[in-house]
C-alpha cells in the first residue's frame, strides 16, 4: 500500500489539498481496470453490476481520498471517467490511522 | 446528492476535442491507444491551439482509427501513406498544423520510406507512432518491431526478425525531437506531445502500448493491465540518452524519455527562402 | 512550346497550386517548366521519395484548397493506383500526367508506348470510374490539360491524362488564351452552417456531394473505408451500395457530357479509323491516303479516352463494315470497340509499333484491307 506523504508546508498552518468527484459514464467502460490500480488515492473499485456492454465498470469507493488529480481521466483509454473539483478548502490532514490503510 | 446530478450533466473534459457521436471506440478492453488519445487530447487541450488550423491525419490500422474519434479535420488515408498525405497538407498550406498518429507497422514499416524521407526533408508534422509490437487489426501478425523471440501468429517459433528500434530511426534520419513513453506514463506523454507540437520540423513521440488481445495473448502476458504493470515496473526515464541503447529486449526494461531535441530548417522555410532568393536574382 | 511544356503551361494556366512528382523519364519536362515558373506563379512543388507518395501529397495538397497535379511515366503510374483508389473514394480533384512508354517494366522509357490505356481505366482494385485524356499535339496538351483540371474539380474525381514522349517532345505553336478568357469549373464548395456539414451528402442532380478546405472549422473527417454521410466507416452492405453506386453513376450517368471526340469524313464511310494520342496524327494521314485511293475511310479520335464514347461507336458501327484500331498495344482500346460495336462491324486491332510512329504504312495497309 502506497503511503501518502502529507508534510506540513512551511509557513502554512494546514496544507490545502483540492477535492474532487468522480464520475463514470458506465455505458463507455470496457472494464480495462487502468483507473482503479493507477489512482494514486485508491479510490475506485471494481464494481460486480455489469453495463451494457458486459464489463464491469470500476466504481467509487473512498471518494473523500479523491484530490481530482485527474489521471484515473488521462489513463482511461475509453473516456468513461473524469474528475471534477468540488470544494477546495482547507481540510484536516488525514489522521494517521486512515493514511496506512 | 444534488451535487452529483449537476455534475453527472457535466461533460468528459474531452467531448469537445473527440467525435463523441463515435464512441465507443473499436479498441480492445486494455488496449493502450485509447490512452494515446487520451493523452493527444489532453495536449491540445493545454496547448490552447486554434483547432481549426489542426489536422490529424492516420494510416490503416488499430492506431490508424486515431483520425476517425478527433475532433479536427482528419483524414484516414491509405496503408503506411499518412505522412505522405500530411506532407501534401503541410505544403498546400503551412499555416496548419499537421499531426500524424499511425501504428508501428504503418510508419516503420510499409511506410518506412515516407518516415525517413519526410525526417530527412524536415517537413514540418508531428508524428505520434504508437508502438504495439504487432500487426493487430489484420490478426497479430509479426512486426517490424516485434522483439526477438516474441510470439506472433506468423512467428509460430518465435520472432527472429531483428526489431526496429524507432527512436534511432528518427534520429538518424533527422528528426529534430524524439521522445518515446509508455501508455503509462501519460503527463509525461502530453507534455512530450506539446513540446513537439511546438517544435518546428519533423518530430516523433513514440508511445508503447499494451495490445491486449494478440501480443499479450499469444505471449501469455496477461492483460491489458498487467502490460501496464510490466510497465510500470520496467521503464525507466532516462533523458538524453543516446538513441543506440533503446532498442526493445523481449519483456526486458524500456527505456524512455526525451533523446533528441535539435534545430533544423524545417522543409517549408527553407523552400521559400530558395523561391525569395530565385525571385530577387 | 513542346509537349510537355504546354502540359505544364495548361496546369498552370488552370490554377494547379501543387505539384508533387517523383523524377521519372520521360515525364520530367513538365516538371521542369512547372517548377521555374513556381516563384511567380504561388504555387508550390515538392519531390517526394516515390510516386506512391507523391499522389498522396497531391491528394493532401488538395483538400488545403489547391488544385494538384502529379506527372509521371511507367512503373510511376503502376505505383499511383494505390490512391487512384484512394482519391476516388475520397472525391479528390487531382489531375495525373502519365507519359507512357514503351514496354512493361522498365521497358523502353524514350520510346513512346500506349499499354497503360486500361491501366487508367481499372488500375486499381475495387469498382469505379475514372475520366481520362488523351491529347494528340502541343495545343491540345495545354487544352486538355485545362480541360482535365476543370473535369476533375466538376465530377470530383482524379482526371488521368495519357500521352506519350514523342508528343511531350513535339514543338509547336500553341496559343494560350488570355488568363480571363480561361474557364476552368470551380470546385463546389459548401456554404451552410459549419455544424451541418456532411462531406458525402449528394446533390441528387448531380451526385456530386459538396467540398470544404481544412481550416475553415467544419471539422470534417474522410476515409477511404466505405462510409456514410458523415464521412464515418461504416462496414455494410447497403452502405457499400449506397457508396460505390454513387461513385461509379456520377461519372456513368454524366458520360455524355464528359465525352470528347473529333471525327472526320465519317458520312458514309466503310471503314473507320478508331484511334487516339499520337497514333492518331498517322491515322489522320493514312484515312486521308486511303480517300485519294478512293476508299471510302472515316477518322474518329478519342479525345476522352474514358469514358469511352460507347453510344457514337455503337451509331458508327451501324453504318460502316469495319473499325480498323492502330494503337501502340497489342489492343486495348479495340476490345472496347468490339464491345461497342456489339458485332455490327468489324474490329481489325492494328499494333502501331513505336518505331513506325510517324509512319502510317500499317494503318492505310489495314484500311486497304477492306475493299478485297
Amino acid at each position: 500500500m502506497r503511503i501518502r506523504n502529507r508534510e506540513k508546508p512551511f509557513g502554512i498552518e494546514k496544507p490545502v489539498t483540492a477535492r474532487g468527484q468522480i464520475v463514470i459514464i458506465e455505458d463507455r467502460c470496457k472494464g480495462c481496470g487502468f483507473c482503479i490500480e493507477y489512482c494514486p488515492n485508491d479510490v475506485l473499485r471494481l464494481s460486480d453490476k455489469y453495463n451494457s456492454k458486459g464489463y464491469h465498470p470500476p466504481y467509487v469507493a473512498h471518494e473523500e481520498e479523491c484530490v481530482d488529480c485527474g489521471f484515473c481521466q488521462m489513463n482511461c483509454p475509453d473516456f468513461a471517467i473524469f474528475s471534477v473539483e468540488v470544494e477546495s478548502g482547507e481540510r484536516e490532514p488525514a489522521p494517521a490511522e486512515s493514511v496506512k490503510r | 446528492m444534488e451535487t452529483i446530478n449537476t455534475i453527472q450533466e457535466q461533460k468528459h473534459p474531452m467531448d469537445d476535442l473527440l467525435r463523441m457521436d463515435r464512441i465507443p471506440h473499436i479498441w480492445c478492453p486494455g488496449c493502450g491507444i485509447g490512452n494515446a488519445v487520451s493523452a493527444f487530447a489532453e495536449a491540445l487541450r493545454k496547448l490552447e491551439y486554434d483547432l481549426d488550423k489542426v489536422v490529424v491525419v492516420s494510416g490503416i490500422g488499430c492506431t490508424g482509427r486515431v483520425a476517425g474519434y478527433i475532433k479536427t479535420d482528419s483524414f484516414h488515408t491509405t496503408h503506411g501513406r499518412a505522412i505522405a498525405f500530411a506532407t501534401g497538407i503541410k505544403l498546400g498550406n503551412p499555416d496548419l498544423k499537421v499531426i500524424v498518429i499511425s501504428g508501428d507497422g504503418d510508419l516503420v514499416s510499409i511506410g518506412g520510406n515516407h518516415f525517413v524521407h519526410a525526417a530527412r526533408r524536415n517537413i514540418d508534422l508531428t508524428v505520434i507512432c504508437v508502438n504495439n509490437f504487432i500487426y493487430a487489426m489484420t490478426g497479430g501478425q509479426v512486426a517490424p518491431t516485434t522483439p526477438i523471440p516474441a510470439y506472433t501468429t506468423t512467428s509460430p517459433f518465435g520472432n527472429f526478425e531483428a526489431p526496429a528500434n524507432v527512436p534511432q530511426l528518427a534520429e538518424a534520419a533527422g528528426a529534430v525531437y524524439v521522445a518515446r513513453w509508455t501508455a503509462l506514463h501519460m503527463r509525461r506523454l502530453a507534455d512530450s506531445i506539446v513540446e513537439a507540437f511546438n517544435r518546428p520540423g519533423f518530430s516523433v513521440v513514440e508511445v508503447i502500448s499494451p495490445c491486449a488481445m494478440y501480443y499479450s495473448r499469444i505471449n501469455k502476458l496477461g492483460d491489458g493491465l498487467d502490460m501496464m504493470q510490466f510497465y510500470y515496473n520496467n521503464s525507466i526515464i532516462r533523458h538524453g540518452e543516446s538513441t543506440d541503447n533503446l532498442n526493445i529486449d523481449y519483456q526486458k526494461e524500456i527505456i524512455v524519455g526525451k533523446f533528441v531535441d535539435r534545430e533544423r530548417p524545417a522543409f517549408s522555410e527553407s523552400l521559400n527562402e530558395w523561391l525569395r532568393k530565385d525571385q530577387v536574382e | 512550346m513542346s509537349g510537355y511544356e504546354a502540359c505544364a503551361e495548361g496546369a498552370l494556366a488552370a490554377g494547379c497550386g501543387f505539384l508533387g512528382y517523383t523524377p521519372i523519364q520521360p515525364s520530367f519536362g513538365i516538371v521542369r517548366r512547372f517548377i521555374t515558373r513556381c516563384a511567380e506563379t504561388g504555387a508550390t512543388f515538392v519531390q517526394m521519395e516515390d510516386e506512391i507518395s507523391s499522389l498522396a501529397a497531391v491528394l493532401g495538397a488538395v483538400w488545403t484548397g489547391r488544385k494538384a497535379l502529379t506527372v509521371t511515366s511507367g512503373q510511376g503510374f503502376a505505383q499511383m493506383m494505390e490512391h487512384i483508389g484512394l482519391g476516388v473514394m475520397l472525391e479528390t480533384p487531382c489531375v495525373i500526367v502519365n507519359v507512357m512508354h514503351d514496354g512493361a517494366s522498365e521497358g523502353i522509357p524514350s520510346m513512346p508506348g500506349g499499354g497503360d490505356v486500361m491501366q487508367a481505366r481499372w488500375g486499381s482494385h475495387g469498382d469505379y470510374e475514372i475520366i481520362a485524356l488523351a491529347p494528340n499535339s502541343p495545343q491540345e496538351m495545354f487544352d486538355l490539360t485545362v480541360e482535365a483540371f476543370s473535369l476533375s474539380e466538376r465530377y470530383r474525381t482524379p482526371v488521368v491524362i495519357l500521352f506519350d514522349p514523342v508528343l511531350g517532345r513535339m514543338k509547336d505553336s500553341v496559343n494560350i488564351p488570355e488568363a480571363a478568357k480561361i474557364r476552368v469549373e470551380k470546385r463546389k464548395y459548401y456554404k451552410g452552417p459549419k455544424d451541418g456539414y456532411l462531406p458525402y451528402k449528394y446533390d441528387e442532380k448531380d451526385l456530386i456531394p459538396s467540398m470544404v478546405d481544412i481550416s475553415q472549422g467544419y471539422r470534417f473527417h474522410v476515409t477511404g473505408l466505405t462510409h456514410d454521410e458523415k464521412g464515418y466507416p461504416v462496414m455494410n452492405d447497403e452502405c457499400q451500395e449506397w457508396n460505390v453506386h454513387r461513385l461509379v453513376n456520377k461519372i456513368r450517368l454524366f458520360a455524355d457530357k464528359i465525352v470528347r471526340m473529333e471525327e472526320k469524313y465519317l458520312e458514309e464511310a466503310d471503314v473507320a479509323v478508331v484511334s487516339y494520342g499520337v497514333v492518331s496524327r498517322d491515322a489522320l494521314t493514312a484515312v486521308e491516303a486511303a480517300r485519294k485511293e478512293g476508299i471510302k475511310a472515316g477518322y474518329f479520335r478519342l479525345q476522352t479516352v474514358w469514358p469511352f464514347p460507347e453510344k457514337r461507336i455503337a451509331e458508327i458501327a451501324a453504318g460502316i463494315k469495319r473499325f480498323v484500331v492502330p494503337e501502340i498495344n497489342f489492343g486495348q482500346i479495340s476490345l472496347e470497340v468490339e464491345r461497342c460495336s456489339r458485332g455490327r462491324a468489324g474490329v481489325d486491332a492494328v499494333y502501331h509499333a513505336a518505331r513506325e510512329v510517324g509512319k502510317p504504312g500499317s494503318i492505310l495497309k489495314a484500311i486497304q484491307k477492306t475493299n478485297k
